[in-house]
């Protein structure tokens, strides 16, 4: 789960990170409250929205008077922003954060997340703060330090030295800097972080450390221990369709194809998506309905896959093994009907009593198009999509 | 032959009582695998069809010898109930549980090293030497006794690919899911090489996904370690980046984990690589045809 900036920002005051003075505004009086609450200018007003990029798609900038924070936050208020990581049809802002202005000496990069190959939490930081740090890693991979923590053994100091003397960092600014470390470490445990990143984090000229950004994201397995968590999500980030499948259990992601798709695995499901697109045609989504396939389940992906008006063609992929076909298939011809399937389904199924489940749906009298295996079935959806 | 699991593994189901644990148990049994006993804590001196359930997995160990054992604790307590069966020394921790806490598999993965145990999972479907023994979801009768290993990240993938195999009369050593979570236990290296060094297992089938970097390291280990032929699937080519498709582990990030890179991977370590899964078991057939 992704949450905003001043969201993460929250958290790192919680722990003691320091971050610059602000506050959200979701109206430009709130902004202008905002910033006469400062009582410092410029301030620099920042879109909130769920992606990176925000700068350079002119989501974040300054204002010098009160005058200019009204207009600058009217301006980025009720804009879309379109940013590498939104895509072309952008994100409407609909809240913003109002910060002092600093004075920047440096800007330097930190991260910190759990690392898959190693088992162990990674940190990482770079002097070449501000960039994009895969750019950095592909570019010039010497500029960036990495310690690795055993989460049995714990941070140790040594490792926290590590990154400041990495760093290249002044003698004041390591007494600020590993303290940091150490909150930020205890941050990511507590709360599950999947990712905890300051980007850039930075030395002011009045020699200070401070976190300029923050960006945090949560493992969705551990949320069920973070209740303060949850109350973050912001269901305007998220696509419509997801939300709503997500109250089914349903694994669901729009896409931006014509053949929707349901498939029991989520493995199974990314085969089935790949194959859709090697006999020619492009998958409208991706859609793992679980392992157990009930019929309930099947309605509820019909609605899901059906509200989306770009779909000609749905292919449903169910591997049952255990699960009896004639069951699943009297399931999907009942959700046919309940749900009023106008496009042509294409059913692909395996398990126990597969003949009869194939009589069912071939005599349903309803436009359900049953195929042998999965090459079939592929062959089946393309023609639909070329249709 | 096979690879760690056979007709004499003493199996011992942690979550016995509950539903999923009661309906796979009895699954298992029909197999045909020996299931020696149950834990669930509070519900010891029960018996679940005639299996003895204890407190803890270390009393079911001491009172019947079992030397593996398959867990179905829901997520919050997944870990502790590893935790408890690399206490009690069990030799394999087959974890179907799916939505563990990555921290949680941090510790769990870090506390592994230290012991004997083998974890497979989690959130897996298990592992299966077909005639023999089925610690796991998967459906019993897809599967044939054969020669050829299988390795998978995958749950109902990896049915579709044991049931190409079958179809096609190519018959699996053993099968093992090791689960789509970004960190587990047993990897696919773990699994090549124990594959390379079974004698039964003549040729491995390996069905990767995106995220992570597993496929690229098990290419490079098959290049340098593998006399067997490998015949090799990557499933997401379609699947957008930094989207978490199902699987907790199966995500881009940014330009790491993309199928295409895996599949460049193992085509460069001489793995033949199936693209379209409907072919997979035609491919298999003719890749193995001088081994088997």
């Amino acid at each position: 789960m992704k949450i905003h900036e001043y969201q993460a920002k929250e958290l790192f005051q919680k722990y003691g990170v320091p971050i610059p003075r602000g506050r959200v505004a979701f109206t430009v009086e709130e902004a202008q409250a905002a910033a006469r609450e400062l009582g410092t200018l410029p301030v620099v007003i920042k879109a909130q929205i769920h992606a990176g990029g925000r700068g350079k798609g002119g989501g974040v900038k300054l204002a010098k008077t009160a005058e200019e924070v009204a207009s600058v936050a009217g301006s980025i208020l009720g804009m879309t922003l379109v940013t590498h990581q939104t895509g072309p049809e952008g994100r409407l802002v609909r809240k913003v954060l109002v910060e002092e202005g600093l004075d920047i000496e440096k800007e330097l990069y930190l991260s910190l997340l759990p690392d898959r190959s190693t088992a162990k939490i990674v940190f990482m930081a770079s002097e070449a703060g501000g960039m994009d740090i895969e750019e950095v890693a592909a570019k010039t991979p010497e500029k960036i330090v990495k310690v690795y923590v055993d989460p049995l053994v714990g941070l140790q100091p040594f490792m926290a030295r590590k990154l400041a003397y990495g760093l290249n960092l002044a003698p004041d600014i390591v007494k600020l800097f590993l303290p940091m470390v150490h909150a930020l470490y205890r941050l990511c445990l507590d709360y599950d972080a999947s990712l905890v990143e300051i980007n850039p984090l930075v030395i002011t000229k009045d020699r200070r450390l401070l976190a300029l950004d923050a960006k945090m994201n949560f493992d969705d397995n551990a949320l069920f221990r973070h209740k303060d968590v949850l109350a973050y999500r912001d269901l305007d980030e998220e696509d419509p369709l997801e939300v709503e499948a997500s109250k089914y259990n349903l694994n669901y992601i729009k896409m931006d194809g014509n053949i929707g798709n349901m498939v029991n695995g989520a493995g199974l499901a990314m085969a089935t998506m790949d194959i859709i697109k090697l006999a020619g045609a492009e998958p409208a989504n991706f859609l793992d309905v679980g392992g157990g396939a009930s019929a309930e389940m099947v309605e509820n992906g019909f609605r899901i896959i059906l509200s989306d008006p770009n779909v000609k063609g749905v292919l449903i992929n169910i591997f049952g093994g255990i699960l009896r076909c004639d069951v699943l298939a009297q399931g999907v011809v009942e959700a046919s009907r309940k749900v009023g399937v106008k496009v042509p389904v294409v059913i692909r199924m395996e398990g126990t009593n597969v003949e009869q489940g194939r009589k069912i749906l071939e005599e349903s009298g309803l436009n359900l198009i049953v195929a042998q295996d999965l090459k079939d079935a592929a062959h089946k959806v393309a023609a639909i999509a070329k249709a | 032959m096979s690879i760690w699991v056979n007709a004499q593994t003493r199996v011992l189901v942690q979550g016995i009582t509950g539903r999923e644990g009661q309906f796979h148990t009895r699954q298992c049994v029909a197999y045909g695998t020996r299931v020696v006993a149950g834990v669930t804590p509070g519900k010891g001196g029960q018996t679940m069809d005639d299996i003895p359930v204890f407190n803890t997995v270390e009393e079911a160990v001491r009172a019947t010898g079992a030397d593996c054992s398959m867990i179905f604790v829901p997520p919050p307590f997944a870990a502790d109930a590893i935790l408890e069966a690399m206490d009690a020394g069990v030799r394999v921790i087959v974890t179907i549980t799916e939505g563990i806490p990555v921290m949680d598999m941090l510790k769990v993965k870090n506390a592994l090293k230290g012991s004997s145990s083998r974890l497979i999972g989690p959130n897996c479907p298990g592992i299966i030497t077909p005639g023999q023994c089925k610690v796991g979801i998967m459906p019993g009768p897809i599967h044939k006794p054969g020669s050829v290993g299988v390795v998978s990240r995958s749950g109902t993938l990896t049915y579709e690919v044991v049931h190409q195999l079958t179809l096609q009369g190519i018959g699996q050593s053993t099968c093992v899911g090791i689960g789509g979570d970004p960190v587990n236990g047993t990897n696919f290296i773990d699994c090549l090489r124990a594959f390379q060094d079974d004698p039964e297992t003549k040729a491995v089938v390996m069905v990767g996904e995106i995220g992570g970097s597993a496929e690229e390291e098990a290419a490079e280990f098959i290049a340098r370690n593998m006399t067997k032929p490998v015949v090799g699937f990557v499933a997401g080519l379609t699947a957008p980046p930094g989207r978490r498709m199902g699987h907790a582990g199966a995500i881009i990030s940014g330009s790491s984990g993309t199928a295409q890179g895996k599949i460049q991977a193992m085509k460069q370590a001489g793995i033949t690589v199936v693209e379209n899964l409907g072919e997979l078991g035609a491919v298999c057939k003719e890749a193995f045809a001088s081994v088997l």
